[in-house]
């Protein structure tokens, strides 16, 4: 066996001739390989009037191709027992599968035909277009996505792409067509946007060949990347509340803007979050809601730093009669930590785990594609897990701290909550409803403390 | 894989895997929501949140940071008839991970005022569970489908039973489950097998034996007409749900089962922790084809866990947006209906049997998700299961899978759930 994580990831990177980019990382766990092909083609290219495009696009792009029904699609996927994964967030819309190393080159065959050729047969729009609107109205029903797209809303305004619905409105879904899709294809994906990462057992030269046989002679060439729109900072407080009934527990989404995933300041934020919500049960925040008060399952911070300044989003679930106090435990800690920054001990425990985590952020072929694209995506190099540890031991108290001043301050939160009958009478006169039908923007692909800390669960 | 006992009845399971430097502990206790009587309806659940609560040598604020010290993750579940508790961790963190769980076996502390504290956070897990119309459906389908089996209860428990359980309810489960005897502790990662058993025999070799305790469940009688369950509340997307009685995992008709499922909804995880890891292979599965392409149901999805004794296998649809209930039940009705009378083709049933011969591997791929197989299964099935299922899979026919299907999807075995949602109330 190899031990190739142990030691670092020895990862390959080769550009094509006509500009896509193959990583590779050969693993001995399993006879597995995991394939992810990822385009620059998330929701910030959209047109600004085709809110939903990508998410749409990534519904129907598997079905169906040049030489491919649909069908034949599933059969190449389905009798292989291969699941394809499209996902879609701001920035990236991506393929992503799992296949015995023995299917590997049949499987990669059949992905390279799917982003390069599909036709977006009619029948196809017309199904998964009624799935997408119930996939809204699903949404619309979850009071935990309908305060975390009112808690974008009001960071970012409707119209950013960082603020407005991925998967768009029922509006937006309903007006979609073949046209649209051949359009966002042609202007979106092209080797140029393209990154392949392969991580499994496999040889890099024979994932190397494969991508070669799959990919050359592509020469589409992509419109040039859209810049993320400028975002400004909100000066005052700012709330939304979404009343729906019968929901036995009211959520809570809190926020600020943040930083771009490239700001030097990057380790600096994340140790921030980590102490503020993540470490232990949810850091400082799940100590006092869950632990001290009782109040709630759920209580954490996460921070999604992307092109551009990604958002600090706080969460909690709670009794509707525990809003406000929640809410006033929210402010007491963000606005502790902004203040008065954290301490020796909470720097040192949180520095200790992140650089310990690194072998465990790299536990899986999936986990390993998704870091190398990211590396990928941003320019961190190849090198990345190996220089983490030192870029995370620099961060000293002063950072942490400045961090926390730069983000935390109550005065400028912006705070949404969705839920059954709080604002009745019980002090929430200020909050005005929000709009309606903000989708979920699914988050961009980065590492390090942003998923939901775990919770003893049933 | 390394089998072994204590003298004291623990049982331990060392794999060594070195192909990254970690090493994931998984302590398991044969006890659950199966294991519990009206009126203390979740306190299974409620023991496990409690024992991240701190022991006599373990002080409260320490026992969450303790595994992240070392970059760590650490959680546990609770499930019909298992509790578990996990931590992942570097390989030089064994010895304290070890001591953890010999900590949490005999020395939980079960504070008062923790207790008091605890009660208002399970209240809250249960009601973000019922914010979702699907998973209120389940625990009412659930709740219709079994009389007298104690599978019926919702593992998180009933909400008065919350209310009114005691700080000696929950210490008194506590201490009559977790005995060394009733417990197993899977090792997998990189590590030394004779190591892990000398560190194990040091931890945990002082602590008390003693009886398993004695667990008898009432017997579930036989369903002998459809059930049916309507829910109706303010909501925006109908949803619909079968279930019928299933075989037991150690029963020679599971095998049988999990290709039908696989067949009708696309092959996932074998077990609760890996089933929802990602989506099944699904879209020339029987069910997906008769109701989702066919624009009735914008998904579809199956559910078959091995369990200890006769659980559900269900299967549940969300409609499309505007296609009225009666409809799809209908249809996906007339689906099942075929597939009993006519069985599966053999073309449906080899690939059902390579879709679950793909998902075993994929499920071990990594040191934490082999450690949870291991302990699964011996928790859930006993010793040799996990290892005889590729050879099971492997021997299932379509004969056998066309005569489950007729045997066990029959309607009268049936219960059937609408949630059917209400126009906004104001």
């Amino acid at each position: 066996m190899t031990t190739t994580v142990a030691s670092g990831l020895t990862a390959v990177r080769e550009p094509l001739a006509n500009g896509a980019v193959l990583i590779v990382q050969e693993t001995a766990f399993s006879p597995a390989v995991t394939i992810n092909l990822a385009f620059r083609a998330g929701s910030l290219e959209e047109p600004d009037d085709r809110p939903g495009l990508a998410w749409f696009l990534g519904r129907v792009i598997d079905r169906g191709t040049a030489t491919r029904s649909a069908m034949a699609v599933a059969e190449a996927l389905d009798d292989r027992g291969v699941a394809l994964r499209v996902s879609t967030n701001r920035h990236v819309l991506s393929l992503s599968c799992t296949c015995l190393s023995e299917d590997f080159h049949h499987i990669f065959g059949v992905l390279a035909d799917v982003v390069r050729n599909p036709v977006f047969p009619e029948e196809e729009i017309e199904k998964r277009r009624a799935e997408t609107i119930t996939a809204i109205r699903q949404d619309l029903d979850n009071p935990g996505v309908r305060a975390s797209e009112a808690l974008q809303t009001l960071l970012y305004g409707a119209s950013h792409p960082y603020g407005r619905p991925a998967k768009g409105t029922i509006a937006s879904v309903e007006r979609f067509t073949r046209a649209d899709l051949v359009a966002f294809h042609r202007a979106r994906f092209g080797p140029a946007a393209l990154s392949i990462a392969i991580v499994g057992d496999v040889r890099a030269d024979t994932a190397l060949a494969a991508a070669r046989d799959a990919f050359d002679g592509w020469d589409a060439v992509p419109a040039p990347n859209r810049p993320v729109p400028p975002v400004s900072r909100a000066a005052a407080r700012q709330q939304a509340a979404i009343e729906m009934a019968d929901k036995s527990q009211t959520d809570i989404a809190y926020g600020f803007t943040s930083i771009s995933r490239l700001d030097p300041a990057y380790c600096s934020h994340w140790v921030m979050n980590n102490i503020l919500g993540q470490f232990g049960l949810g850091g400082r925040l799940a100590e006092n809601i869950r632990e001290r008060q009782g109040m709630a399952y759920y209580a954490f911070s996460s921070f999604d730093p992307s092109l551009g300044p990604g958002p600090l989003v706080i969460r909690a679930g709670v009794d509707p009669a525990n809003v406000e106090r929640a809410i006033a435990a929210i402010d007491a800690e963000v606005g502790a930590l902004g203040r008065e920054g954290a301490t020796e001990r909470e720097l040192a425990e949180t520095r200790q785990y992140l650089i310990g985590s690194i072998p465990r952020m790299l536990e899986t072929n999936q986990s390993i594609a998704v870091f190398l694209q990211t590396a990928e995506f941003f320019g961190l190099g190849l090198d990345y897990d190996r220089r983490l540890p030192s870029l995370l031991r620099a961060v000293t108290l002063e950072d942490v701290n400045a961090a926390a001043a730069a983000v935390l301050d109550p005065e400028r939160a912006c705070v949404a909550v969705a839920g059954s009958a709080f604002a009745r009478g019980d002090g929430h006169a200020s909050f005005g409803e929000a709009g309606s039908a903000f989708a979920r923007g699914d988050s961009d692909a980065s590492f390090g403390g942003q998923a939901p800390p775990s919770v003893p669960h049933h | 894989m390394r089998s072994t006992h204590l003298d004291n009845g623990l049982k331990i399971l060392v794999q060594e895997l070195h192909t990254a430097p970690l090493v994931s502990v998984w302590c398991w206790y044969k006890v659950g929501s199966g294991d519990e009587a009206p009126g203390r309806t979740g306190v299974s659940h409620w023991v496990e949140h409690m024992n991240f609560k701190g022991t006599t040598n373990i002080p409260r604020d320490e026992m969450k940071g303790i595994v992240e010290k070392f970059g760590g993750t650490w959680n546990g579940y609770t499930w019909l008839d298992q509790t578990t508790y996990l931590e992942t961790a570097g390989r030089d963190a064994l010895d304290t991970l070890l001591f953890i769980e010999a900590e949490r076996m005999a020395h939980g502390l079960y504070e008062p005022q923790e207790c008091e504290s605890e009660r208002t956070v399970i209240i809250s897990e249960l009601q973000g569970g019922e914010n979702d119309p699907d998973q209120l459906l389940d625990t009412e389908v659930t709740a219709t489908a079994f009389r007298a089996h104690p599978y019926r209860h919702p593992t998180i428990g009933w909400i008065d039973d919350l209310r009114t359980m005691t700080r000696d309810d929950l210490y008194g489960h506590y201490r009559r489950h977790y005995v060394p005897s009733n417990a197993t502790l899977v090792v997998v990662g990189d590590v030394d097998t004779e190591d892990v058993l000398r560190r194990a025999q040091r931890q945990f070799g002082s602590l008390n034996g003693g009886p398993a305790p004695l667990q008898t469940r009432p017997a579930e009688p036989v369903q002998i007409g459809e059930r049916r369950v309507l829910l109706e509340r303010e909501g925006t997307t109908a949803y619909l749900k079968f279930a019928w009685h299933s075989p037991a995992a150690r029963h020679a008709d599971f095998f049988p089962m999990l290709v039908l499922d696989a067949a009708l909804t696309g092959a996932k995880g074998l077990n609760i922790w890996s089933s929802f890891r990602g989506a099944p292979p699904q879209r020339r599965a029987r069910l997906y084809t008769a109701l989702v392409e066919r624009g009735l149901a914008s998904a579809v999805g199956g559910s078959l866990l091995p369990t200890r004794e006769p659980f559900l296998y269900s299967v549940g649809f969300t409609a499309t947006d505007g296609v009225p209930l009666a409809d799809l039940e209908a249809a996906a009705t007339s689906e099942i209906e075929r597939v009993r009378e006519q069985g599966l083709t053999d073309e449906e049933v080899l690939r059902a049997k390579r879709q679950l011969r793909a998902r075993l591997v994929f499920e071990n791929d990594s040191v934490t998700n082999v450690a949870h197989q291991l302990g699964y299964f011996e928790t859930v099935t006993g010793p040799g299961y996990f290892e005889e299922m590729p050879s099971h899979l492997a021997a299932v026919t379509a004969a056998q899978v066309a005569d489950v299907a007729a045997r066990y999807l029959a309607r009268e075995r049936r219960t059937v759930g609408w949630f059917r949602p209400l126009e906004r109330k104001r």
